[in-house]
């Protein structure tokens, strides 16, 4: 295990950050802290770090016990939200700094540096301030900064909540693309579970202080934990008691066996996907999405009847297991 | 329009009025029978020993207070210790209390019949009437400037730049030397030229505990006072276009730092 925290909890005030959190990430994966902002994801990640003193609880990095090292000593890199530029600085000093201050040799401190710049695309900005620089340009500065003193272990902060939405699907894929590249053990924090499922190869989804679930991205799709779980990794519906993804509903034009009457509402395209909302007998609501061929052959025009038949759903017992499905 | 033009004319007049002519005059004063008594009156043993002096208080005061701002800045704002905000409170004191009430509280500590006074006399140092008292007296008017201007540019820049030094192995000392120190630079050089400022000007809280010995314990201000009472107007008008320049000077040095902050 490369970073291990094992039952920790922090508070602020009467705020519960982390309660009894554990998680374990294995030597050169690649993690996402997936959650809704304020469920602790960021705070275990300065854990981690030892930019938080945990109050309850132990860290372990590389199998050595962490808990009460300074940050200094804990030999991780760290890239902040809004990647904490040094300002007075230029993009090489910023990137060398880990190396300067370590009292590196020149020769070597030019060499890793350039090598950096070529690694982040930022050749030949080298001279400019951090404020002369763009987002995303920002960003992968404060990697290289981080990555420079070749950390063991690699540790993100939303890094790329701040950036649009282009900027940063390019970004997501060379973050991967680096990761399969260096292979240094990664954590980054992130609330939008597409991203993380994306990216990474273990998610551990985190809520109001705590671990909901630990599991690869499909897993997690397809065999989430709890009703928490189930509605964050992506959009879903409500029927009774059972859960079901908007792309496990089936529409026909004829009844066919066990299923049940609805109304369209309202259809939204958006290219491939098509988007139909429907209004259940019962007043229910359902959202469903459909491939562009299947709306075209149903032909779906608002007022139509239709009749709904759920392919797979899911239900959870009151403690929030899971339980065998159930029919609609 | 009008109203523009009032709000103009009305601001120059004020400044006119209670700033420019007042200074001019000094000016003029000093100058009135040409260069020559200017330079005599200024260049006298007495008044060459009173400015020698009062750069000296200066040059003790401004690195005192410029140390002590800055941790002290740093206390408040990065530190929860609890009493920081007493502390807060505290510091600007010296700008409410008129400095004779500093020079008297000074002068009833370190007196004859003083709480430290009779020890310190005991042991043989003399602190009122000498060079430690006024440099308390100065130290103590002149102590809000390099704080107050260091804290919102501390609050400013936040902790983030800190922590990511730290995550880089930058030591406390490393990171305050190369991430806090440059990012509050300027507010620094501002808070040192206050101090400076204040320093140089220092009469009320300084004339209660110096004594005012001419050629010994009299600073340039003090020389002012003493030359008025004395009819010597030529070197009452002299030593303050001294001042007057010193001040001038400091406040040019303020522009420049300025002009720093704004390109950096």
């Amino acid at each position: 295990m490369a970073i291990e925290a094992r039952n920790v909890s922090k508070r602020f005030g009467d705020f519960v950050a982390l309660d009894d959190v554990s998680i374990s990430v294995e030597s050169g994966s690649l993690t996402a802290l997936l959650g809704p902002s304020g469920g602790g994801k960021s705070t275990l990640l300065r854990v981690i770090a030892g930019l938080e003193t945990p109050d309850a609880g132990e860290v372990f990095i590389s199998g050595k016990e962490a808990t009460a090292l300074a940050p200094q000593k804990r030999d991780v890199g760290f890239v902040f939200q809004h990647y904490a530029p040094f300002t007075h600085m230029t993009v090489w000093d910023n990137i060398a700094f880990g190396l300067t201050i370590r009292r590196r040799p020149k020769d070597e401190v030019r060499a890793r540096v350039a090598e950096l710049l070529e690694l982040v695309q930022l050749k030949g900005l080298d001279k400019r301030y951090p404020s002369q620089l763009s987002g995303g340009q920002r960003q992968r500065m404060a990697l290289a900064r981080a990555l420079a003193a070749q950390p063991e272990v690699l540790l993100l902060d939303e890094p790329f909540g701040a950036l649009d939405a282009r900027v940063r699907k390019e970004l997501r894929e060379w973050l991967l693309r680096l990761h399969d590249e260096m292979h240094v053990t990664t954590i980054f924090v992130t609330h939008d579970q597409e991203e993380a499922l994306e990216v990474a190869d273990t998610v551990v989804v985190m809520n109001n202080g705590r671990v909901e679930q630990i599991a690869p991205p499909r897993e997690l799709y397809d065999h989430p934990a709890n009703p928490f779980v189930m509605s964050f990794v992506g959009p879903v519906n409500k029927i009774g008691e059972a859960w079901v993804r908007p792309h496990d509903i089936e529409l026909t034009h004829e009844p066919n066996g066990p299923a049940r009457e609805a109304q369209v509402e309202r259809i939204v395209r958006l290219g491939f996907e098509v988007r139909v909302d429907l209004v259940r007998d019962d007043g229910e609501r359902l959202h469903v999405q459909l491939t562009r061929n299947e709306a075209e052959v149903l032909e779906l025009e608002p007022g139509d009847i239709v009749y709904v038949r759920l392919r797979s759903e899911r239900t959870f017992s009151e403690t929030g297991e899971p339980t065998r499905p159930v029919p609609a | 329009m009008t109203a523009r033009y009032g709000i103009r004319l009305f601001s120059l007049g004020y400044l006119a009025i209670i700033l420019v002519a007042p200074v001019s005059l000094i000016f003029w004063r000093a100058f009135e029978h040409g260069l020559h008594p200017f330079w005599a009156a200024i260049s006298n043993p007495t008044a060459v020993h009173a400015l020698k002096l009062t750069v000296e208080i200066t040059l003790i005061v401004v690195p005192l207070n410029t140390v002590f701002g800055i941790l002290c800045a740093i206390a408040i704002v990065r530190h929860r210790i609890p009493g920081m905000g007493l502390v807060n409170a505290l510091v600007d004191l010296p700008l409410a209390l008129s400095p004779v009430v500093v020079g008297l509280a000074l002068y009833l500590l370190y007196g004859r019949d003083g709480w430290f006074g009779h020890w310190l006399l005991g042991h043989g140092v003399q602190v009122l009437f000498a060079l430690p008292a006024m440099v308390l007296a100065t130290t103590f008017v002149s102590l809000p400037f390099v704080v107050r201007e260091v804290v919102p540019v501390l609050r400013e820049i936040g902790t983030q730049q800190e922590e990511a030094a730290a995550t880089l192995g930058a030591s406390a000392l490393t990171t305050f030397r190369r991430i806090t120190l440059p990012a509050i630079r300027w507010a620094v050089a501002y808070g040192v030229v206050l101090t400076t400022a204040r320093s140089l000007g220092e009469f009320g809280a300084v004339s209660i505990v110096s004594g005012g010995i001419a050629g010994r314990t009299q600073t340039l201000t003090q020389y002012v006072q003493a030359s008025y009472e004395n009819f010597d107007q030529t070197g009452a008008y002299a030593a303050s276009v001294l001042l007057a320049l010193l001040a001038i000077t400091t406040l040019l040095l303020t522009t420049v730092v300025k002009r720093g902050d704004r390109s950096s």
